[in-house]
């Protein structure tokens, strides 16, 4: 069977999967944005969760996708068959890019700027939302879109514990050995993919100050 | 006789408290109001530790710095900052912001009207030789180390502060362009008559500049001299900053 025709037969199959793919990849970055910006500022305003904070998102970035949605299916209230453990397991993911851009943005300011700012009499507040928060904007975006393409092809193997999305066809593709299967999800995972990474890619440098 | 605007009373400041070493040590001096002083001495004399201990920047760990008769650690740090200017030698102009915004930051945080913070920048933009309209929206990246200076002096005296603190701020400029900024200075300086502490290792700068002239050592003061006077300083670290700066006892320029 050729990919095209495949393509052709099942597009509406398709489209619901890629549908499936984008709700499973918004809502989990939503969360981790949610989750991970707060935390950069707190871990710059208190440095001693610092390497805490890091450590931990860490270690969910080392653990294998496949074994770590695996991990989470025992596990109650989290965890179990379809979109919601998969939802968490996304979050872990893309908690470190976003975590760590957030922190060298807030933090990797030219010390001149942080002493003149002090100087002036700026509250501690002030200098974070005044000076470091609009400095390390386009650092944050950076973190945002890298975790975006990441979490585009991990939620392929969100498929395996049974959410749905374009895995689906990657995965019975390989079962039943046929390159237009495989192919009529891994395609649409990549324009995703390169599709987010362009469009957070010019938000970035339109929002980039230096 | 003129009041005492700032007063340095036996200061010490050792490196931190793990390495106790000395950065300043029996610091004594006192700066009316309205002079310009320089403080002048080698990279780690603790000029620039000295400077900073006015506007609590730095922390000393004994004697007393009074601004204004209060000892800077019962004033309200906010409040004590506020009231002084400052400006470096990467002038630390916010990157984000435009020329007018940098400049009215502190009238902003001081929540002036804001067509009073508009006349100011007026003000302190011709007070440093910068055509208002043409800088206004511009962005620190778009000027040139000489204007950027400029501004970085006009963000100083935006809220009018009794106090200018200067470290090393024609340091990073060309030779030509710092001579027209020492003379931007010297007309500004004219016009504002504020208290002014500069930090320079460049004697001619000192000499230049400042009606009076402290030098440093190794943490210590090791004379104060009016400017004219400096010139005939007997001592070895003056001489070294004579001879080092080509002028001789008669012969300055």
């Amino acid at each position: 069977m050729n990919f095209w025709s495949f393509f052709l037969s099942h597009r509406h199959e398709i489209l619901t999967a890629t549908r499936e793919h984008l709700v499973l990849v918004c809502v989990s970055m939503a969360i981790a944005v949610a989750i991970a910006v707060p935390v950069g500022f707190l871990i710059v305003a208190f440095p001693r969760g610092r390497s805490i904070a890091l450590a931990i998102a860490n270690i969910f970035q080392t653990i294998p996708s496949l074994a770590l949605f695996g991990f989470l299916i025992p596990i109650p209230f989290l965890g179990g068959i379809g979109t919601r453990t998969a939802i968490v397991a996304l979050v872990l993911y893309a908690l470190l890019p976003i975590l760590r851009n957030t922190y060298v943005g807030l933090t990797g300011i030219d010390p001149a700027i942080l002493e003149a700012a002090e100087a002036m009499g700026m509250t501690e507040r002030q200098i974070m939302f005044r000076v470091r928060l609009p400095l390390a904007t386009s650092f944050i975006l950076a973190g945002i879109r890298t975790a975006a393409v990441i979490t585009i092809g991990v939620a392929t193997i969100a498929a395996a514990i049974g959410a749905g999305g374009l895995g689906t066809f990657i995965f019975r593709g390989v079962a039943m050995v046929s390159n237009a299967v495989i192919l009529a999800g891994a395609i649409p995972s990549a324009l995703l993919a390169l599709l987010a990474d362009y469009s957070l890619g010019l938000l970035e440098r339109k929002l980039k100050v230096v | 006789m003129p009041k005492t605007m700032i007063e340095f009373q036996d200061v010490g400041c050792v490196l931190n408290a793990k390495n106790p070493q000395a950065i300043l040590s029996g610091i004594s001096l006192e700066i009316a109001d309205g002079q310009v002083v320089a403080l002048l001495g080698r990279s780690g004399s603790g000029k620039t530790t000295m400077l900073k201990t006015v506007n609590r920047l730095r922390a000393f760990t004994s004697g007393d710095v009074l601004v204004d008769g209060r000892s800077v650690n019962t004033w309200d740090v906010i409040k004590l900052r506020r009231r002084i200017g400052y400006v470096i030698q990467e002038t630390g102009l916010f990157p984000h912001l435009t020329v007018e915004e940098n400049v009215c930051v502190v009238p902003h945080l001081e929540r002036w009207p804001a067509e009073r913070t508009r006349s100011r920048f007026r003000e302190v933009m011709d007070l440093v030789g910068l055509h208002a309209d043409d800088y206004a929206r511009r962005y620190p990246r778009e000027l040139s180390g000489g204007q950027r200076q400029r501004v970085g002096v006009a963000r100083a005296l935006a809220a009018d502060p009794a106090i200018l603190l200067m470290d090393e701020p024609f340091g990073a400029l060309d030779p030509i362009t710092r001579a027209d900024l020492q003379q931007a200075f010297l007309n500004t300086a004219r016009r504002v008559a504020k208290t002014i502490v500069l930090v320079t290792h460049d004697l001619r700068e000192a000499l230049l500049l400042a009606s009076r002239i402290v030098l440093l050592d190794a943490g210590r003061i090791v004379a104060s001299a009016s400017s004219n006077e400096f010139l005939k300083l007997d001592h070895p670290t003056a001489h070294q900053f004579i001879a080092a700066s080509e002028l001789r006892t008669g012969t300055a320029a």
